[in-house]
């Protein structure tokens, strides 16, 4: 029944915001799976993209809640929706003499791309969603990762469907 | 324009607010205010003798007057000591604003003296709260933060002042409008929607009204009153919704919830169209929510959508203004006489029903050979005069206070009904008695609560505000007494006050009157003498030690599981 949830948040761009806005979901014992906050085009307000695993009805009272804050502008709930979503991921990995080749290989084939370059590491960078991620983390495991840095999911809704709608 | 200090741009914001009164204590942070309330004759300071104090008798004032109560206190101590205050003001929507002082921004966050997250601490308690960091934005703030309080579902709200946006210069604007994207309550119903739950009500046959403090903060009464009335509808409220439909009329069933009368419960239980106004469904209401209300189509009419289906699944729900809302529907009702007249043939069996529950299983309580606790308080009722403002601690005080004061009128009845804060009667009468100096204004007490907010006997002595504190004086903290001795094998764990003052001799030494009563017999002349004192009074009845309240109904249980006399 917990299906994920992301939800993008349209928040004035103040201090202070990001607490109220996660007080919600930590206040009723809610994980945050991950989080991604940077001002909008009008440098006013921030968007938010948060998601989440969770009870259906408490969620629903989580986004009322988000509703109710005044700082918060609008809240969208993409999991009915048709949507595309990126994170990116920074990880630097073992590069011995046997494994240097397979790493840039398996680099090559998720079209990641090299951002640095030691005699004995490589840091790479990918963007793309979940399982793609999933599945380039699993296969440079074995090589050894030293270092792992994510992004927060960011996503928008497809246009295609939006346009659907809106023709209804 | 000549520039001003952000002391002064307060004070005149205060002004443009038309704020009269303002209930608070001093401190460092907020000297440079301090200095110029002192000249500022136009608004009455009221000093109490401890932060929660003030933001309780800002609390009361709102709820009596209807107007946004304020309090004024200083950084770090001044600050938390008002968080129980807030909290309790933010469970029951009650519009208050808070001004902190804060340490000056350069020191924020350096563990300065006197120097709390007060902005922090108090973000899950407000509505919304604010830290002034420019003294241009502390008169924009100020508006907002009256209007958040008063508007949509009220609610308290916090400002806090750092010392050098006090000091600052500022050309005073102050705003005639607010703008915030983010805040824009929904005060009319959907028409169509309220088409549809009028022609549920329309062909229901056991239909009840369960209303609740929506309708006293959107002084909605008259609508209630007439809608019912219309209709022929019975209804029942809960703590927060007493006074909003008078207790005299005959469609009146009393209290619902774990302290409420059989009728209202059985009522509740055996509906089949609730019709909540203004109410939340909180859990003292609902007892076991799956089978609450179990054979009922719920409308729902509320002002805040995160209070729709948030603990009972609602059928219809109207979102707005309950008194706009009740105003549609009396609009469409008006051509619908033929209807009207139809339901109210057919719920004639319904209200007979409800007339023997109430009739047989009335509220009652034992003659026993001492004071017994309900006899003081329909004592109070019989002596008091109608426009008494009441006001309650918290534990059996209050449920019996709301039992037995049947409340004709809105705005009578103070308590603090979500949190359960006890301490909160006292000061509650007193900013009561502020905003109507001339009325009576009672404090239902216990004698454990009182202990709680005593110290405000100085502040009741100081204005001459001539509260009456009537203390049911069992010896125990009663309520929670009550539950060890139905739940814990009676078993009292630290829950005797057998140690407390003389609330005489403590009256007294206050400068304040004190009457102790021992004997049955001499409750009315007590009561008598009492309310034609003047100046505060403590009346401390000493009444049978253990008297439970009833009908109650145990936690957890559905509310038709109710342990009777």
């Amino acid at each position: 029944m917990n299906e994920r949830h992301a939800i993008s948040i349209l928040v004035d761009n103040q201090a202070g915001v990001l607490s109220r806005v996660v007080g919600l979901f930590s206040g009723r014992g809610f994980n945050i799976e991950s989080l991604s906050v940077a001002p909008t085009l009008d440098p006013t307000k921030s968007k938010m993209v948060i998601t989440t695993t969770g009870n259906e009805q408490v969620l629903e009272q989580i986004k009322k809640q988000l509703n109710k804050l005044i700082n918060v502008i609008k809240v969208v709930d993409f999991v009915d929706k048709d949507y595309v979503e990126r994170e990116m991921i920074l990880v630097k990995v073992k590069a011995k003499e046997q494994t240097r080749a397979e790493v840039l290989r398996i680099s090559d084939i998720f079209r990641a791309r090299v951002v640095d370059v030691s005699p004995v590491s490589y840091t790479l960078a990918l963007t793309g969603d979940q399982g793609k991620l999933r599945a380039f983390i699993e296969l440079l495991t074995p090589m050894g990762i030293i270092d792992f840095v994510r992004t927060g999911t960011i996503v928008m809704e497809r246009e295609m469907q939006s346009r659907k709608r809106s023709d209804q | 324009m000549k520039k001003i200090t952000g002391a002064q741009a307060f004070i005149e914001a205060l002004r443009c607010e038309g704020v009269k009164h303002v209930f608070g204590y001093p401190g460092g942070a907020v000297l440079d205010i301090f200095d110029v309330i002192m000249d500022a004759h136009d608004i009455m300071f009221v000093l109490t003798r401890h932060e929660q104090g003030a933001v309780h008798a800002a609390d009361g004032y709102a709820r009596a007057s209807g107007k946004v109560g304020v309090a004024l206190v200083t950084s770090g101590p001044g600050a938390t000591n008002t968080v129980t205050g807030i909290a309790t003001a933010f469970m029951d929507s009650i519009p208050v604003v808070v001004f902190s002082g804060q340490v000056s921004t350069s020191l924020i966050g350096n563990d300065a003296f006197q120097e709390a997250d007060t902005v922090g601490i108090t973000r899950p308690c407000t509505k919304h709260n604010y830290l002034v960091k420019d003294v241009e934005d502390l008169p924009r703030i100020i508006k907002e933060a009256f209007y958040i309080a008063s508007t949509g579902r009220p609610g308290p709200v916090l400002v806090d002042i750092p010392k050098d946006v006090m000091r600052g210069l500022v050309q005073f604007r102050y705003p005639e409008k607010v703008h915030l994207e983010g805040y824009c309550p929904t005060y009319r119903g959907h028409r169509g929607q309220i088409k549809r739950i009028l022609s549920t009500i329309l062909k229901s046959r056991h239909p009840v009204i369960y209303a609740g403090g929506g309708v006293i903060l959107s002084n909605a009464s008259a609508e209630l009153t007439r809608l019912a009335r219309l209709l022929n509808i019975p209804v029942t409220t809960t703590l927060m919704g007493l006074g909003g439909f008078p207790a005299d009329d005959p469609l009146w069933l009393g209290m619902l919830g774990m302290h409420g009368t059989y009728a209202a419960n059985m009522a509740v239980t055996e509906t089949d169209c609730l019709i909540a106004i203004g109410a939340r469904f909180d859990d003292r209401v609902t007892g076991k929510v799956d089978e609450f209300a179990p054979r009922a189509r719920i409308i729902h009419i509320d002002i805040d959508p995160t209070s729709i289906s948030k603990n009972v699944q609602v059928h219809l729900p109207v979102v707005g203004d309950c008194g706009n809302v009740m105003r549609d529907m009396l609009e469409e009702l008006s051509g619908m006489e033929r209807e009207i007249e139809d339901l109210k043939r057919t719920v004639r069996p319904w209200i007979e029903r409800l007339e023997e529950w109430k009739r047989d299983k009335p509220l009652r309580y034992d003659k026993g050979t001492g004071i017994k606790p309900q006899y003081v308080i329909e004592k109070i009722r019989e002596l008091a005069p109608e426009d008494a403002i009441i006001s309650t601690e918290v534990g059996q005080n209050q449920m019996w206070a709301a039992q037995y004061y049947k409340f004709n009128a809105p705005r009578l009845f103070l308590t603090s009904g979500g949190l359960g804060t006890m301490g909160y009667g006292f000061p509650a009468a007193i900013g009561a008695q502020v905003a109507f100096p001339g009325r009576t204004v009672i404090d239902i007490a216990g004698d454990g609560s009182i202990q709680m907010n005593i110290q405000e006997l100085a502040t009741a002595v100081q204005y001459r505000l001539p509260v009456k504190v009537m203390i049911i004086n069992n010896g125990y903290l009663g309520m929670v007494r009550q539950w060890q001795s139905l739940f814990y094998k009676g078993r009292y764990s630290h829950t005797s006050m057998a140690v407390s003052p003389d609330f005489v001799k403590l009256a007294e030494a206050y400068g304040a009157h004190g009457i102790r009563v021992e004997d049955p017999g001499d409750v009315e002349d007590a009561v008598r003498k009492a309310l034609s004192m003047e100046g505060c009074v403590f009346v401390d009845f000493k009444v049978e030690p253990e008297e439970d309240v009833y009908p109650m109904v145990p936690a957890g249980a559905p509310i038709n599981n109710m342990l009777l006399v």
